[in-house]
């Protein structure tokens, strides 16, 4: 009755096993072994251990930024204010360590705060005022980032405290904390959505919205705590970057958003919602690392990066698409 | 003790008023048909007892107890379910996930952590339950949207089965199906009655209210314009109560015919 099942490929066995199992796409993981093997090919720099943990350490932050986009995007939301809020809770934790002179573990905790605040915010106006997300968090992109200049008076703060600094360059083992930070951060998160109600309801809000409600499910309660989680994980992702680069930049996690989507929809997170996965997200950063990385050790201008990376998000969301397409069989 | 009372609930959408102080009782095991025209309010009403749509003014109780102020969840948890015209599933995730969604069994790991969702029982359970109404799925680890509009509905009733109803709300159960799955669905009614849950059935179809219904409640202008027992009346008066009026056997002759 359906020739798909009848003449299974071993492509399209492997696929619908990866896709229901472990909720992957195949093509990302391929995308990333060929994108490694050019890189590895174009630059004898490319197959080391430092690099290997240099992009570890790039990916740290996009990884942690791509995880809250999964899960808003999951959720069948949009949260373009990722990279701002990053930008604004990297300052808000620069200041109170520096300015107010508060010990560290308060200062790294306000990062944190300051991201989940800005969120609540989002979530809020989203499920209270009705305001699309899409405007909220373009909006909280702006207000965000304008706060972060206001606070840090448009400048750069430096002089944060060694522990502090540590959580950003300390390499325990030889492994950089900030990607130690993100594998927890993963873990916990891929758990959560995997196997918890928690993940489950969110998934199933970002499938059908009235499917959850008349199961029961408290949908904007729900997505009050999802925007206040996405906001809270882009402040750990500013407080990652405060700590690597040792100061707190205004204009940190500038256009981050978008990679951090990229990443997601990589990963195999439907746009609009329903399906996402840690662990294809996780692909997909690495996916973005190890772009960002090659086309620095090949010299490639930065301006260039930001056209590569925004053609990929395209790339990507076409190809869902037409996969979609192919499988709804209208 | 009648199962669910209605009474005097208005329901308005801005300027639009859609009930008008509906009165409406089912008792235990009863199979109450509520038919009426297009926009009698039938749904709005259905999800004001669902706890969709909060009633503006009147009453629900249901087994003695005021359920008006309590939320779709906490209703579900009493035992009223409902089977959506559209079926409302989430159509990428599997068949379990729709049957258990919001009602999750989970399990501790290692003993503290809390909250895992128990995957493997409810997939056992839901194999179950679709066996037990007799239907074939293709796999039950697949996304339901890849499904035929049969083997959804399948779904959709499982999921309103699975956790020991008291009384199931059906929506045009039947509109989209072929003769042979009417069949079916009507067969699961009588079935559900001698059970002893209370059915509440919303259709067009007024040959399967009348087969299968002990009563027929008529909405028309978001009032309960008629209540008649199946076994006393026919299709002409059902028909003559929906639209009312004056052209009453000329809609009851066209009825009749279809």
């Amino acid at each position: 009755m359906d020739t798909e099942l009848a003449s299974p490929g071993m492509w399209a066995r492997a696929q619908r096993a990866s896709v229901e199992q472990l909720h992957i796409r195949l093509e990302s993981l391929v995308v990333l072994v060929l994108l490694s093997t050019a890189m590895a090919i174009l630059s004898p720099f490319f197959l080391s251990l430092s690099n290997f943990l240099n992009i570890l350490l790039a990916t740290s932050t996009i990884g942690v930024l791509a995880i809250a986009a999964t899960y808003v995007i999951g959720s069948g939301g949009l949260d373009l204010s990722l990279g701002s809020v990053m930008g604004l809770s990297g300052v808000a934790g620069a200041y109170v360590a520096v300015n107010l002179e508060l010990p560290s573990p308060v200062a790294l905790a306000a990062c944190v705060v300051a991201g989940g605040i800005a969120g609540f915010i989002n979530g809020v106006l989203i499920t209270r005022a009705l305001v699309p997300a899409f405007i909220v968090t373009l909006g909280m992109l702006g207000l965000a980032r304008g706060l972060a200049l206001v606070i840090s008076d448009g400048r750069v703060i430096y002089g944060l405290p060694p522990l502090m600094v540590y959580v950003g360059q300390g390499r325990p083992l030889g492994i950089p904390m900030p990607a130690i930070i993100l594998v927890i951060t993963a873990v916990i998160a891929h758990c959560v959505l995997a196997y918890t109600r928690f993940g489950r309801h969110t998934l199933a809000v970002g499938d059908s919205e009235s499917a959850a409600r008349a199961a029961g499910i408290r949908v904007e309660h729900h997505r009050r705590i999802l925007y206040t989680l996405s906001g809270a994980l882009a402040g750990l992702a500013g407080m990652l970057f405060m700590a690597r680069v040792n100061s707190g930049d205004p204009t940190a996690g500038t256009n981050y958003e978008l990679t951090a989507i990229t990443a997601a929809i990589i990963g195999g997170t439907n746009l609009f919602g329903g399906r996402a996965s840690i662990l294809g997200t996780m692909i997909g950063a690495l996916i973005m690392g190890v772009l960002q990385n090659g086309l620095n050790l090949l010299a490639v201008q930065s301006f260039y990066q930001q056209m590569a990376i925004g053609a990929v998000l395209i790339l990507a969301v076409f190809i869902d698409q037409y996969q979609l397409r192919k499988e709804s069989r209208v | 003790m009648t199962l669910l009372v209605l009474s005097g609930i208005r329901k308005s959408f801005g300027a639009v008023d859609v009930l008008h102080g509906v009165d409406l009782t089912v008792e235990a095991g009863e199979v109450v048909g509520l038919v009426g025209d297009n926009g009698a309010g039938k749904s709005t009403l259905m999800k004001t007892i669902t706890g969709i749509y909060r009633a503006d003014t009147g009453s629900i109780t249901f087994e003695g107890n005021d359920i008006l102020q309590l939320d779709p969840g906490q209703r579900r948890r009493l035992g009223i379910e409902m089977i959506y015209q559209d079926l409302s599933l989430a159509k990428q995730q599997d068949v379990s996930a729709n049957i258990f969604l919001g009602r999750e069994p989970t399990r501790k790991v290692l003993g503290f952590l809390p909250g895992i969702v128990d995957k493997a029982e409810m997939d056992r359970q839901a194999a179950k339950m679709i066996e037990r109404l007799g239907a074939h799925l293709p796999s039950i680890n697949r996304a339901v949207g890849s499904f035929s509009g049969g083997q959804q509905q399948t779904v959709a009733i499982a999921r309103a089965l699975t956790f020991n109803p008291k009384l199931v709300i059906m929506d045009e159960p039947t509109a989209a199906l072929a003769v042979r799955e009417v069949q079916s669905v009507l067969d699961l009614i009588r079935r559900l009655k001698s059970e002893g849950i209370a059915v509440i059935l919303i259709s067009h179809r007024l040959n399967d209210v009348l087969s299968v219904t002990d009563r027929i409640v008529v909405l028309r202008h978001g009032r309960a314009a008629a209540n008649l027992q199946t076994a006393k009346t026919n299709m002409n008066e059902v028909v003559s109560r929906i639209v009312g009026g004056g052209d009453q056997s000329a809609a009851a002759a066209h009825e009749a015919r279809g």
